[in-house]
């Protein structure tokens, strides 16, 4: 869009505000501005932020990878993919890195998928 | 390990059980900012404490050495490409000043989907890898303690890895990062709900790393066409990531704006800088100004771009600001080089306290011009944020192009930058969080259903993660058998190992040396003449860096770098000895057992009086207050009239000053001089020593007489001079 400066007819209702009211409206419209995608950000993951967890649960960055796209993959990105190896750990009764080095190898995908549906029918009942 | 002063950083000690380094602290440290400071003679308002170890500037020899330390934290960008060289420029930068290193990225590592692990070279910066963040790290836990003030790390979190650089910072004990997604989405065109969802993320984490975090704002006026016109943008950009960033849990005083004064001369660019600064301060009281330096005017000229730098700290002094950032003035031509780290680090210095204390007396007006057009500012932000929500929100306004258009807001041309909401590098990359959602770590951001497992914290289920458990870190040495740094050790051991020294300006024996030349011919041919010179000096790669117009006709200033395959073994050096130089007591007690007593005058057509009237004068420290008796017979002495004088007086020495240099004329009239005394048969008994500026000692002493002395000679170097050749020749007979 172009369009010339016609900040002299558009400011017309700021032009009574005294400066501390310029300096709350600023911030109250940013408030507007950015809440809702704070808001977005709490409800959505990333590869980039599951591996950031699996980081944090001991894993190095090459394995961190691996796990999220195979979650990605098998459609678990909702649980979370530090949720699945958490989740495998309890199953398999094994340590976090335990947990993390089966999935890597191709294992215990589907037991986690399983437990994660029984435990979702269970708090569905 | 303890870093000698008189030894360079062993890189290999450095690298030694990195695998086992955990860093000494996490978080920014701030300077110790005092409100009254007396250091030397002198009481400073705006400086904190003083470095253990440090280098002051040039001309603190005149006020007793001393190195006095702004208030606000100083920035050096450090960008070789070899994180073992920036090490060696991070230790230059600290004793010059610098406590916040920023090391800048590799070309391409935002659209690098994942971390990058071992030490291979970057472009423009490093890439950054948990390796290379460790040993620098370390190195700098070792260079703070030998210059005794805190340093902060610094490097970035954005990209499509951001969350995991974050944590890989935290881990770390990196203290600083820049985080924007705004920065990401218009850019480095990363998808925006991606570059949103992931900051979120990232901020959380810096937030418990305590780490100070830097907007991306300053790169709208680094890429709108004319930069001051996105003035009332920058607050907005300045504001959605600052608003953001308090969501996501980072503290204010953590969150530094980055702010560039817009303009440089020859627009008169305090006229627009001040008024915008001032708005700034005023939206943004709570917040931290980082203040950076305007790049986008910035030409081959360091002058140039050193007095724009200048200009900048004054709108930081008029102001405030929390860091000073600090620019290369060499940016404007290549990678910036060693020296020109240390050059920028040094104006900041001088700068802000040469400006110390400023607005105990001046006052920027409350009324006319500067209230006028500060508030206008305000306004036209104000606005820009009204227009934002009419039109649906922030995703909205950047698919329309709101964003970095060059019109002053609200006018429009049409060529901002636009998005897609569904485009760009990661788009349609994020996943909705189910109900049963869990993440089992600390600094976790959003939804996390921690009650389906009954715990209280979320990494409470795995005993802790890293951030409470640092030994869970997996630390990765090297991938890339070729690309690393033992491969680059092995290959510049000699510049290490050995006494053979090399030019560098950025990396260890890279042999590139900067050649000044002025040529009495136009500005083109100058550059093709320069280049054959160049040759004929055995220079490779010769590159022309910078070209100053003299005058069209009359002449041209070339500067051009080129690579030396020359090297020096210092093992084989001749080095005079220096001189000793005797205390004062020595020196009044050599006088007072055998009297000493001289004649002095400026020789020749030359009406220099002060420099000899400092090294006579009691009241400049000089040789009279050792009892030495003085008769100086003035300027434009004739060196026959001071030979009479030393006849008359029976002096032991003559002491002429030569200042003037023309045509050797200050050699000539030291060889006269000798003539002189020889002729009349006193040569034997009478010293002949000169003094100027422009004397090189040994060519002094070629011309006959006894000694000369150079800049920065103080009495007591020519009092020490005569009494220890007066006593060798009582010795002697």
């Amino acid at each position: 869009m172009e369009r010339k400066d016609d900040f002299n007819d558009r400011r017309s209702h700021l032009e009574n505000l005294t400066d501390e009211e310029l300096k709350s409206r600023f911030w109250e419209l940013s408030e507007r501005i950015v809440r809702p995608m704070i808001d977005m950000a709490g409800k959505y993951t990333s590869p980039s932020i599951e591996r950031s967890i699996l980081l944090r649960m001991g894993f190095s960055s090459i394995e961190t990878k691996a796990i999220v796209e195979q979650t990605i993959d098998r459609g678990l990105m909702g649980k979370g993919a530090g949720h699945v190896v958490y989740r495998l750990s309890l199953i398999k009764e094994c340590s976090i890195r335990e947990a993390g080095e089966m999935l890597l190898n191709g294992n215990g995908w589907d037991e986690v998928i399983v437990s994660f549906e029984e435990r979702g029918n269970k708090s569905g009942s | 390990m303890v870093l000698d002063p008189n030894e360079k950083i062993d890189i290999e000690d450095i690298l030694k059980d990195l695998d086992k380094y955990s860093p000494k602290r996490k978080g920014w440290t701030w300077r110790n900012k005092k409100d009254s400071i007396v250091i030397g003679d002198f009481e400073y308002k705006n400086c904190s404490d003083s470095l253990n170890n440090s280098v002051p500037l040039p001309s603190a020899k005149y006020f007793g050495s001393i190195d006095p330390q702004p208030d606000y934290s100083i920035t050096t960008e450090i960008a070789s490409g070899r994180f073992e060289d920036d090490i060696r420029r991070m230790r230059m930068a600290a004793w010059h000043g610098a406590d916040h290193i920023m090391v800048i990225r590799t070309a391409g590592q935002s659209h690098f989907d994942g971390l990058i692990e071992g030490t291979p070279q970057g472009v423009g910066g490093i890439p950054i890898t948990r390796k290379q963040i460790r040993a620098q790290r370390k190195a700098l836990d070792l260079i703070e303690e030998e210059v005794g003030r805190d340093i902060n790390y610094h490097s970035y979190v954005s990209g499509v890895a951001g969350p995991e650089i974050a944590v890989m910072f935290a881990e770390e004990g990196v203290n600083g990062a820049h985080q924007d997604p705004q920065y990401n989405v218009l850019y480095r065109n990363i998808n925006m709900v991606r570059s949103f969802v992931d900051a979120a993320e990232s901020k959380r984490i810096m937030a418990w790393a305590d780490m100070a975090q830097i907007d991306g704002a300053h790169n709208a006026n680094a890429t709108a066409r004319e930069s001051w016109k996105v003035m009332p943008e920058l607050m907005v950009q300045h504001a959605i990531n600052s608003m953001y960033s308090v969501f996501s849990g980072l503290k204010k005083e953590n969150i530094c704006l980055s702010t560039v004064p817009p303009t440089a001369p020859p627009a008169p660019c305090l006229k627009i800088d001040l008024p915008y600064a001032v708005a700034l301060r005023e939206f943004f009281g709570e917040y931290r100004m980082r203040a950076q330096m305007n790049t986008k005017y910035m030409e081959s000229s360091t002058r140039e771009a050193t007095v724009t730098h200048v200009l900048n700290m004054l709108v930081s002094r008029l102001t405030s600001a929390d860091i000073q950032s600090t620019i290369t003035p060499d940016e404007g031509r290549n990678v910036p080089w060693h020296m020109y780290n240390i050059e920028a680090c040094d104006t900041a210095k001088q700068t802000l306290v040469g400006m110390d204390d400023i607005l105990e007396m001046v006052e920027l007006k409350k009324d006319g011009y500067l209230k006028n057009k500060t508030r206008e500012l305000k306004e036209r932000a104000v606005l820009f944020m009204e227009e934002i929500i009419e039109c649906g929100g922030y995703f909205e306004a950047v698919e329309k192009g709101f964003f970095v258009d060059s019109g002053l807001y609200p006018e429009r041309n049409e060529d901002g930058i636009a998005r897609s909401i569904d485009g760009g590098v990661g788009a349609n990359t994020v996943y909705g969080r189910e109900d049963d959602y869990f993440a089992p770590v600390t600094a976790h951001f959003g939804n996390n259903n921690i009650e389906q497992y009954n715990l209280k914290n979320p990494s409470d289920a795995i005993g802790g993660c890293t951030f409470e458990n640092p030994k869970k870190i997996v630390y990765i040495d090297e991938l890339d058998e070729k690309d690393n740094v033992d491969v680059r050790l092995k290959e510049n051991k000699k510049f290490r190992k050995t006494k053979i020294i090399k030019p560098e300006v950025e990396w260890l024996g890279d042999g590139i040396v900067q050649v000044e030349i002025m040529l009495p011919t136009g500005s083109r041919t100058a550059e093709f003449a320069a280049i054959e010179l160049g040759k004929k000096m055995n220079l490779k790669d010769i590159e022309v860096i910078h070209k100053e117009v003299m005058h069209p006709a009359e002449g041209t200033r070339i500067q051009m770098k080129g690579r030396i395959d020359a090297s020096i073994d210092i093992g084989k050096l001749k080095i005079p000895k220096e001189p000793e130089i005797l205390t004062d007591d020595e020196i009044r007690q050599a006088v007072k057992e055998s009297p000493i007593r001289i004649v002095a005058g400026t020789v020749g057509e030359d009406e220099h009086s002060v420099g000899l009237r400092e090294i006579i004068d009691i009241k400049h420290g000089g040789i009279e207050k050792y009892g030495i008796k003085c008769h100086y017979l003035g300027t434009s002495v004739s060196c026959e009239k001071l030979v009479d004088a030393a006849i008359e007086l029976d002096a032991d020495a003559i002491l002429m000053s030569t200042i003037i240099s023309h045509d050797k004329i200050h050699y000539r009239n030291m060889k006269l001089m000798n003539d002189l005394c020889i002729e009349k048969g006193i040569r034997e008994k009478v010293l002949i020593i000169a003094g100027g500026t422009q004397v090189i000692p040994e060519t002094a002493v070629e011309q006959g007489i006894d000694a000369g002395f150079g800049r920065g000679t103080k009495g007591r170097h020519v009092a020490t001079f005569l009494v220890k050749k007066l006593g060798e020749a009582d010795n002697e007979s």
